[in-house]
């Protein structure tokens, strides 16, 4: 371990505007953070860098005052403070934006940005100051937004930048910034960096979390890593790489695999004709005729911006989305009018992007879970055989590795790259014959991320027919025998599993950053 | 997700602990109940005797057998408004085919059997709560509004058909072989009134179902996460429409049982029942976001209902004082619930 550099237990330098000192936090009988040490720097940005359970969040919400530490300290401009609520927080000039964003979506942006602070004269809430203030706050952010749009008209990247705008609008002289570019495409990304340089030059210091590392790597000053709610390294930027971070977050070397070879595929499988997917209003087309086939034993990964349609493309084919035109046909019977249960029957199935609105039932525990897409093949007689359904769910968590204390715990006690894999353990276990997967990896750790591949790459070894899709570069390039870029609905490259980022990249419309 | 609290919980952390205010929580129905069958037993010396015993449980068999439906309902994430005017309608549809069903072509008068009539007026029941599934399942109009019409509806049918008279002697005649009405209210089997004897056997039926069943687990999991729910290939529709089905039929049950009880059946019969059956499952523990409750818990809830109601008759407490208390009972039980669920973002 790295302790050379570790911050004294005394803040040194006058710079340092916020710090945390031996900061603790247990709940219940689990130690969240077990004494950490963190310094923010004036008109800088300091990244935090771990895994899911590492403690990230936990820190930030107890400098942001929405949890208090259980011990240690928290020293505001060299003064100790104790932060009441995050409404006390954010009057000392720090404010946080979640992860999850914290926008009314039926309001305007206006209302957003004024939500309980609004402007009240003799003749109630002043609409045109409040308004005039509004622009001037999106126009130093060079985001062209009306005022008076709804956020819920705002695509996520725009929805973020409110947030930031909310945020400065109250004078926020340190702004916690939980996962920003999660939902961002490559260019907002971009220009969220510039709104952070342009913060940097104005004072105001960040912190900055994310899993996305070579992307924190391009914006931060100072790197601090947690692991396990410990703090396994700090250092400025100018001395680490992906490399220092990766190997402090998981304590050893990863990569997410390689296409699993010494096989022949098999017949194809799943087999998309033409398929077209409209908007809710009928209008605009998500997914513009596209075909693509994959065979039995082989991994297809699809890459594609925000938008680009993968999602809807994925729930077409697992019988969410209703298909304007196209066929799907699976192992070569029509299936294009089929319900999702049928598909499933069938041996289609898909793993959702978003698992906490779409993959987990979260008021029911880990093995209920697991067994919910198979329970009619548990059932013996009326009933479901608790035998059964005990091996199936014991399989299933072997199978997937999840590590869970017990099946009968909520699912909500798991961590998020174990719950991912409760998902794909959930749909695995019907026995599919092809599996669409939408961002396996989004929001898990590293490690979780190779062991989603390599589960990946033993189906498909198996004989499983694999789609997956990814808004990282640098995970199609791992498992995928094959590469699809998605661009506005249509495919608009196909590459082998030799390709270059930079290719990818240039395919899917976004700009070449590197 | 965000990546704090309990992503690091082990194995022995999770297991359940001793904890007195866990316990309050999870057994405050129970405890509920123990208090009030205490209280009312030291205020007055007929209440814990077994008749009343009995006769109480007469009263709560109804609000029971609502409640089961009800629960139904809100563990898919729904509301259904419509059983105490289901529950009207079915004894008013009993007693309209009780009284024999005229047939002007052929000058005759049908008097359907005791059996018939139950089997159409469950039947009916059902179907009144099929169309509230069919509302809420595929024409997306939320529980609330859908069950609030049906309630309209279905009341005002009940005063159409009777023109707001109340059908009295439900009994039979003999003559035309249709008597038996009156066994449901008033019979006893082994001592025990029939209609706690039908709601001992629905709770149980519908207590396994949920428990152990494929269908009650898809109910469990449609109110959990609908969305979740129809990706693993849970009939959502399908699920949605069966519980109102059922919740209209024990409606019915509860509406046959009544009207047996008082050999008449009027229009206005189970007025705000709805409401009672709503506090029974949430005293049980039930979450109205749907996903959470069981059998066993409402059923205590309906027994605090009725027990705590019927307790305060019998120490003569003004009827506008039983409305209060029952109303604070269950502000209380909705309290304990959000301290229980509220800290879960769900």
């Amino acid at each position: 371990m790295d302790t050379s550099i570790f911050p004294t237990s005394e803040p040194e330098t006058s710079d340092i505007v916020l710090s945390a000192r031996n900061v603790a936090k247990t709940f219940g009988s689990i130690q969240a953070l077990k004494g950490v040490n963190f310094d923010v720097r004036r008109g800088q940005v300091t990244s935090l860098f771990g895994e899911n359970g590492a403690g990230k969040s936990t820190l930030m919400k107890i400098l942001s005052g929405v949890y208090k530490p259980t011990s240690g300290t928290i020293i505001l401009d060299g003064e100790p403070i104790e932060f009441d609520s995050s409404t006390d927080a954010r009057n000392h000039g720090i404010s946080i934006i979640h992860q999850e964003l914290s926008l009314a979506p039926n309001m305007t942006v206006r209302d957003n940005i004024f939500m309980g602070r609004e402007i009240r004269t003799m003749k109630g809430v002043d609409f045109a100051e409040e308004e005039r203030q509004c622009r001037l706050l999106l126009a130093e952010l060079e985001e062209n937004i009306d005022p008076k749009t709804r956020v819920e008209e705002l695509r996520l990247g725009q929805q973020q930048i409110v947030e930031i705008a909310r945020a400065l609008s109250v004078n926020s002289r340190i702004l916690i910034m939980d996962e920003p570019t999660s939902a961002l495409s490559a260019s907002e990304v971009e220009v969220l960096f510039k709104v952070i340089r342009d913060l940097k030059s104005r004072g105001v210091s960040i912190v900055y979390i994310s899993h996305h590392l070579e992307e924190a790597l391009q914006i931060t000053d100072h790197a601090v890593v947690l692991r396990d709610g410990n703090m396994t390294a700090y250092a400025p930027r100018g001395d680490i790489d992906l490399e220092w971070i990766v190997r402090h977050m998981v304590g050893e070397h990863f990569n997410l695999g390689t296409p699993p070879t010494g096989y022949e595929f098999g017949d194809t499988v799943l087999k998309v004709g033409a398929v077209t997917v409209v908007d809710a209003t009928g209008n605009q087309k998500l997914v513009d005729e596209l075909s693509l086939e994959v065979r039995a034993g082989e991994i297809v990964c699809i890459y594609g911006l925000m938008g680009a349609g993968r999602t809807e493309l994925l729930e077409c084919l697992a019988g969410r989305l209703a298909a304007r035109q196209g066929r799907v046909h699976l192992h070569g019977r029509d299936i294009t009018r089929a319900s999702i249960a049928e598909r499933i029957a069938e041996g289609l199935v898909l793993v959702p992007e978003d698992r906490q609105r779409d993959g987990l039932v979260q008021t029911m525990t880990i093995g209920q879970n697991l067994s919910l897409a198979n329970l009619l093949r548990l059932v013996r007689g009326p009933f479901t055989s608790k035998r059964l359904e005990r091996e199936h769910v014991d399989n299933a968590i072997r199978r997937t590795t999840v590590k869970a204390g017990s099946p009968d715990h909520l699912i909500g006690s798991l961590s998020g790259g174990n719950q991912q894999k409760v998902v794909i353990g959930k749909m695995w276990s019907t026995n599919p014959k092809a599996i669409l997967l939408d961002e396996p990896s989004r929001g898990i750790d590293i490690g979780a991320k190779a062991e989603v591949f390599r589960l990946l790459a033993e189906g498909a070894r198996e004989g499983l027919a694999v789609l997956y899709t990814t808004s990282e570069v640098g995970e199609c390039l791992s498992v995928a025998h094959r590469i699809i870029v998605m661009h506005k609905g249509k495919i608009s490259a196909e590459f082998g599993s030799d390709v270059t980022k930079a290719r990818i990249m240039a395919a899917s419309g976004e700009a070449v950053v590197h | 997700m965000s990546s704090t609290d309990v992503s690091k919980m082990n194995p022995t952390a999770a297991k359940p602990k001793i904890n007195i205010a866990g316990l309050l929580i999870e057994g405050r129905a129970f405890g509920a109940l123990l208090v009030i069958i205490i209280f009312f037993s030291l205020m007055s010396p007929n209440y814990l005797t077994v008749s009343n015993l009995l006769i109480m449980s007469s009263h709560v068999a109804i609000y029971g057998i609502l409640a089961i439906g009800m629960l139904l309902v809100i563990l898919t994430g729904g509301i259904d408004l419509s059983v105490g005017s289901v529950l009207g309608l079915a004894g008013i549809i009993a007693g309209f085919l009780m009284q024999g069903i005229t047939i002007n072509s052929f000058g005759v008068i049908l008097y359907p059997p005791v059996w018939a009539v139950t089997v159409m007026t469950l039947a009916f029941g059902a179907f009144l709560g099929s169309i509230t599934g069919v509302l809420v399942a595929y024409l997306r109009v939320p529980s609330f509004v859908a069950t609030l019409g049906i309630l309209y509806v279905a009341r005002g049918i009940a005063l159409l058909i009777t023109n707001g008279l109340t059908y009295n002697n439900l009994g039979g005649n003999e003559t035309y072989g249709n008597t038996g009405f009156d066994w449901l209210g008033f019979n006893r089997l082994f001592g025990i009134p029939v209609s706690v004897i039908i709601l001992a056997l629905l709770a149980a039926i519908f207590g396994i179902i949920l428990a152990r069943s494929a269908f009650g687990r898809w109910i469990y999991a449609t109110g959990g996460n609908q969305r979740a729910a129809e990706l693993s290939g849970v009939p959502v529709p399908f699920v949605h429409i069966c519980v109102y089905a059922l919740s209209g039929m024990l409606a019915s049950v509860a509406g046959l049982v009544l009207s047996s009880q008082l050999t008449s059946a009027g229009p206005t019969a189970g007025f705000t029942y709805e409401m009672i059956a709503i506090a029974a499952v949430v005293i049980g523990g039930a979450s109205l976001n749907g996903g959470r409750g069981t059998v066993r818990g409402t059923m205590l809830g309906a027994f605090v209902i009725g027990f705590l109601s019927d307790g305060l008759v019998i120490i003569g407490v003004s009827a506008y004082w039983q409305t209060v208390f029952t109303g604070a009972v269950i502000v209380l039980a909705v309290l304990l619930n959000s301290l229980q669920y509220g800290g879960k973002r769900f």
